[in-house]
C-alpha cells in the first residue's frame, strides 16, 4: 500500500470511530436525561433543561426517589408488576415446556397439524384478544385482577414459547430418549431429569423474554387491570396527563420501572440478547 | 452468536444469525414418528395410555390458546359484523364506516408511514452501522449500547422522548440543540419586541413589515420612530439619535433616522428626534416604488439610526422596514405538535430498536465466508464496491428477515403512540393499534367499529402468518 492511501486509511478508520463514539453517546444521552430529570427538583425541570444539572450537580438530590417510595400507589403498582411478570414467566416457561415436549416427542392425533396451528398463532395481535376476552373475563370474574393480567399473557406469551421450545427439544438426540425409556423412565421422568436439564438455554432465553414482555407490558394491563392490581406502567400512565407538572413522579417512575430490566440486561448479557432476537417474531 | 433454537450440540458455526423464526432442522421428531410404533418394547404402557399422557403434556396449552386466542379471532370477526351495541347484524357495514371515518383514514395513513418508514430506515442503518462496527475493536460494547433501548419499556422511552421533544428549547433537549444550531447559522432578528408608536410616522404592515405612514420624494427626509424596546436590548453600538439627521439629502436620495422614540427618565415629545434618545442601528430600510412592490434602493441604519437611500429616481416612495427585523426568535421545532409527531414518535421507535437491526446484521456480517471478500480486495475492489456487490448480496436473506420481523412489529406498535402524543394531537398521531383502542374503549364504546379494526390489523399480519407456516412446513418435514 502506497503511504498516500495508508493515510488515507488511517483518516478513515479514526472518522469511523469517532462517528461510532458519537452515535453511542447520543444513544446513551436519553438514559442519562431520565436520570438527572429524576433526580432534579420539580421547580428545576420546570426551569431548565437536565443539562444544565452537569454544572451544578450538587442541586441533584435523592428527594424525587424517597417521596416516590412514601407513594402506596406507586410502591402497591411496584409490587404488583412483581406479582404479575413472575407468575407470567414461570407459568409460560412450565406450560410451553411440557407442551413442547409433546410435540417433538410424544404421539397423539393431529399433533403435527395442531402444531402448525400453533406456529400460525405466532404473529396474532393482542388487540384481537382485548374485546373478547374482557368479557370473557368479565363472566368469570377474573376482569380487573391480576389472575386475569397474568392468563392473558400466558395465553399470547404461549405461541412463541411452545415453538421455540418444541424446535429445541426436537434438536436432542433421539438415543439418548430411547436410552432412558429402555431404562424404565416413564415420560414425566424423562421430561424432569432429561429434557428440561438439557433445554437449560433455551428456557433461560425463554423466561427473560417474556419476563421483559410482561414488565414492560401496558397495553394489557390498561384493560385488565384495575386500580388494585395495576402494574407500575399503567400507575405511571395515569400521571401523564399533567406531563409538565408530574416529571417529579415520571421521571423516578420510570427509572425504577426500568432498573430491574436494564439489571437483567447486564446479568444476562447473551441469553438476553438471543431471548430478544428469538421473541422479535411477535 | 448461535441461535437459541440449536441445541447444545450440535452447535451452530459460530456467527451464524439467530433468525427469528428458526427453521427447525429435518426434525428428529418426524423421524421417529415413522418408525416409533413397531419398535415399542414390551413392558411399556400401551398406546392408548401413552395418548393420555400425551394429551396431559399438551392441554394446560391448548386450553389458554383455544379459549383466550383462538376463541377471540373467531368471536372478533363474528363481532364486527354487528353494530355498536351487539344487537343489530350490519354485515360488512362496520367495514365501510371504517374507510369513511375521517380519524380512522388518519390512522390508516399513519400506519402506512410507519410501515414504508421504520423498517426501511432501521434495516439500513443497521447494515450501516453493522459494516461500520467490524471496523472497530469495541464492537461488543458499542453493540451492547445500542442495544440496552431493548430493555425499557415504552412507557419509559416515552417519558424520556417526551422530555427531549419539549418546545420550549430551555427544557427540551433536541429544541435546545436546534436553535443552537440555528443561531449559529442566521441571524437573530435584532429587535423582536419593537413596535410602531401609532400616529407617529410609521403603518404595520401586513406581513409584520412597517411602511412611512406618508411619501416622500428623493431630497427629502423621514424620521421613523419606535417604540416597545428595553434600554438594555439595545445594541452596544447604539448611540444618540439626535442630529443624525441633519445632512441634507442630495437630489437622488432620501435620508432619515430610526430612533427609538423614548427618553429613558421621561421627557421628549413622541414623533420627534428628542436628546438623549437613542438610533437604532442595523435596521435595513427599504425604498418602495409607487407600485408599493419594488424596492428601488435599500440601506442599514448607522450607530445613531440614520439611513440614505440612494439613487433614486424622481418619484413618490414609501419607506419600508421589512418584517426581517422585528421576527420573533427561532423557537424551535414544535416536535409534538400535529405536523411532526409521527415522525417524532417514529424517531423514538428507532431509538429503541436500532441495536436489534445491529446485531442481528451483525452476526450475518460475521458469517460472510472471508475468502470471498479477501478475493476481491485482492482484485483492487475498493471499500464501496465490496460492500454494494458482495456484502450487502450476500446479506439479502438476513436482511429480509430484519425488515420482515419490523414490519409485523411496527405494525402492533401501541404503548409509544399513545405515551407520547400530548392529549389534543393524539387524533394526529393515531395508528391502527391505537384507534382500535379509542375506538373500543376511550370513549367511543364501540365494540363493533374496535372489533372490525382488530380483524383489519390481522388480516394485515397474515401474510406473516402464510411466511412463518410455509417456512416451518418447508423444513420441517
Amino acid at each position: 500500500m502506497s503511504p498516500a492511501a495508508r493515510l488515507t486509511g488511517l483518516l478513515t478508520s479514526g472518522a469511523v470511530r469517532i462517528a461510532l463514539l458519537l452515535i453511542a453517546l447520543v444513544w446513551l444521552t436519553p438514559l442519562a436525561g431520565l436520570l438527572f430529570s429524576s433526580l432534579r427538583t420539580e421547580q428545576d425541570n420546570q426551569a431548565s433543561g437536565w443539562w444544565t444539572a452537569l454544572t451544578e450537580p450538587r442541586r441533584l438530590s435523592f428527594d424525587n426517589y424517597t417521596a416516590l417510595l412514601d407513594n402506596s400507589g406507586i410502591t402497591q403498582a411496584l409490587g404488583n408488576t412483581v406479582l404479575i411478570a413472575v407468575p407470567a414467566t414461570v407459568l409460560v416457561v412450565i406450560i410451553a415446556a411440557l407442551a413442547g415436549y409433546a410435540f417433538a416427542w410424544l404421539e397423539f392425533p393431529g399433533r403435527d397439524w395442531i402444531f402448525l396451528l400453533v406456529v400460525a398463532l405466532l404473529v396474532v395481535p393482542v388487540q384481537i384478544g382485548l374485546l373478547p376476552v374482557a368479557e370473557l373475563f368479565g363472566e368469570l370474574g377474573l376482569f380487573g385482577t391480576i389472575p386475569g393480567v397474568v392468563l392473558f399473557h400466558v395465553a399470547y406469551g404461549l405461541p412463541f414459547a411452545v415453538f421455540l421450545l418444541r424446535n429445541y427439544f426436537a434438536e436432542i438426540p433421539r438415543e439418548m430418549l430411547e436410552a432412558a425409556r429402555l431404562d424404565g423412565g416413564n415420560e414425566w421422568r424423562i421430561f424432569g431429569q432429561l429434557v428440561l436439564p438439557l433445554g437449560r438455554p433455551a428456557l433461560a432465553s425463554l423466561a427473560i423474554f417474556q419476563f421483559l414482555w410482561v414488565w414492560n407490558d401496558m397495553l394489557v394491563a390498561l384493560l385488565f387491570a384495575d386500580a388494585d392490581s395495576q402494574p407500575l406502567t399503567v400507575a405511571l400512565q395515569s400521571e401523564m396527563r399533567q406531563f409538565g407538572s408530574n416529571i417529579g413522579v415520571l421521571a423516578p417512575g420510570a427509572f425504577l420501572s426500568l432498573v430491574i430490566p436494564v439489571i437483567v440486561f447486564f446479568a444476562f448479557q447473551r441469553h438476553f440478547v438471543q431471548g430478544v432476537m428469538a421473541g422479535s417474531v411477535k | 452468536m448461535t441461535s437459541v433454537t440449536s441445541p447444545p450440540p450440535p452447535p451452530q458455526p459460530a456467527g451464524s444469525p439467530a433468525p427469528p423464526l428458526p427453521a427447525p432442522r429435518r426434525g428428529t421428531a418426524t423421524r421417529r414418528r415413522r418408525t416409533g410404533r413397531g419398535t415399542r418394547p414390551d413392558g411399556r404402557p400401551g398406546v392408548r395410555g401413552r395418548r393420555i399422557t400425551s394429551w396431559i403434556f399438551v392441554f394446560p396449552a391448548l386450553l389458554l390458546l383455544g379459549a383466550l386466542v383462538v376463541y377471540p379471532v373467531v368471536f372478533s370477526i363474528g363481532r364486527s359484523l354487528f353494530d355498536a351495541d351487539g344487537d343489530r347484524f350490519v354485515g360488512l357495514g362496520n367495514y365501510t364506516e371504517l374507510f369513511a371515518d375521517d380519524a380512522t383514514l388518519t390512522a390508516i395513513r399513519n400506519s402506512a408511514i410507519w410501515v414504508v418508514v421504520a423498517p426501511a430506515v432501521l434495516t439500513g442503518l443497521g447494515l450501516v452501522l453493522g459494516v461500520l462496527t467490524e471496523k472497530i475493536r469495541w464492537a461488543t460494547a458499542f453493540k451492547l449500547v445500542l442495544f440496552l433501548p431493548m430493555a425499557v419499556s415504552f412507557l419509559a422511552a416515552g417519558i424520556i422522548f417526551r422530555l427531549a421533544y419539549e418546545q420550549d428549547p430551555d427544557r427540551g433537549l433536541l429544541n435546545a440543540v436546534a436553535t443552537g444550531v440555528h443561531d449559529t447559522f442566521a441571524d437573530e432578528a435584532a429587535y423582536p419586541t419593537a413596535r410602531a408608536r401609532e400616529d407617529a410616522g410609521l403603518t404595520p404592515g401586513p406581513d409584520g413589515s412597517y411602511l412611512s405612514a406618508r411619501t416622500a420624494a428623493p431630497g427629502q427626509t423621514l424620521d421613523l420612530g419606535l417604540v416597545g424596546i428595553a434600554p438594555g436590548d439595545l445594541p452596544g453600538e447604539a448611540e444618540p439619535a439626535h442630529g443624525a439627521g441633519s445632512a441634507q439629502a442630495a437630489v437622488d436620495e432620501l435620508r432619515g433616522t430610526v430612533w427609538l422614540d423614548f427618553a429613558p427618565g421621561g421627557g421628549g415629545e413622541p414623533g420627534r428626534v428628542d436628546p438623549g434618545e437613542s438610533g437604532l442601528p442595523g435596521i435595513t430600510v427599504q425604498a418602495l416604488a409607487a407600485d408599493g412592490e419594488t424596492v428601488a434602493a435599500t440601506a442599514t441604519t448607522a450607530p445613531d439610526g440614520s439611513f440614505a437611500l440612494t439613487g433614486l429616481p424622481d418619484g413618490e416612495y414609501t419607506v419600508r422596514l421589512p418584517a426581517g427585523n422585528f421576527a420573533e426568535p427561532y423557537g424551535g421545532v414544535s416536535w409534538l405538535g400535529p405536523a411532526m409527531i409521527t415522525p417524532a414518535v417514529i424517531g423514538a421507535y428507532l431509538w429503541i430498536w436500532t441495536g436489534f437491526a445491529v446485531v442481528l446484521i451483525g452476526a450475518g456480517l460475521a458469517s460472510l465466508p472471508r475468502d470471498a471478500l479477501e478475493a476481491a480486495r485482492i482484485d483492487g475492489a475498493n471499500e464501496w464496491q465490496i460492500f454494494r456487490r458482495i456484502t450487502v448480496p450476500m446479506l439479502a436473506p438476513v436482511l429480509t428477515v430484519v425488515f420482515v420481523t419490523l414490519v409485523i412489529n411496527v405494525m402492533k406498535v401501541f404503548d409509544l403512540v399513545y405515551v407520547i402524543a400530548p392529549g389534543p394531537v393524539q387524533e394526529d398521531a393515531a395508528v391502527l393499534a391505537t384507534r382500535m383502542w379509542i375506538v373500543s374503549f376511550g370513549g367511543g364504546n364501540d365494540q363493533g367499529m374496535g372489533s372490525a379494526l382488530a380483524v383489519l390489523l390481522l388480516l394485515l399480519v397474515i401474510p406473516a402468518m402464510v411466511f412463518n407456516v410455509r417456512r416451518f412446513r418447508r423444513s420441517g418435514s
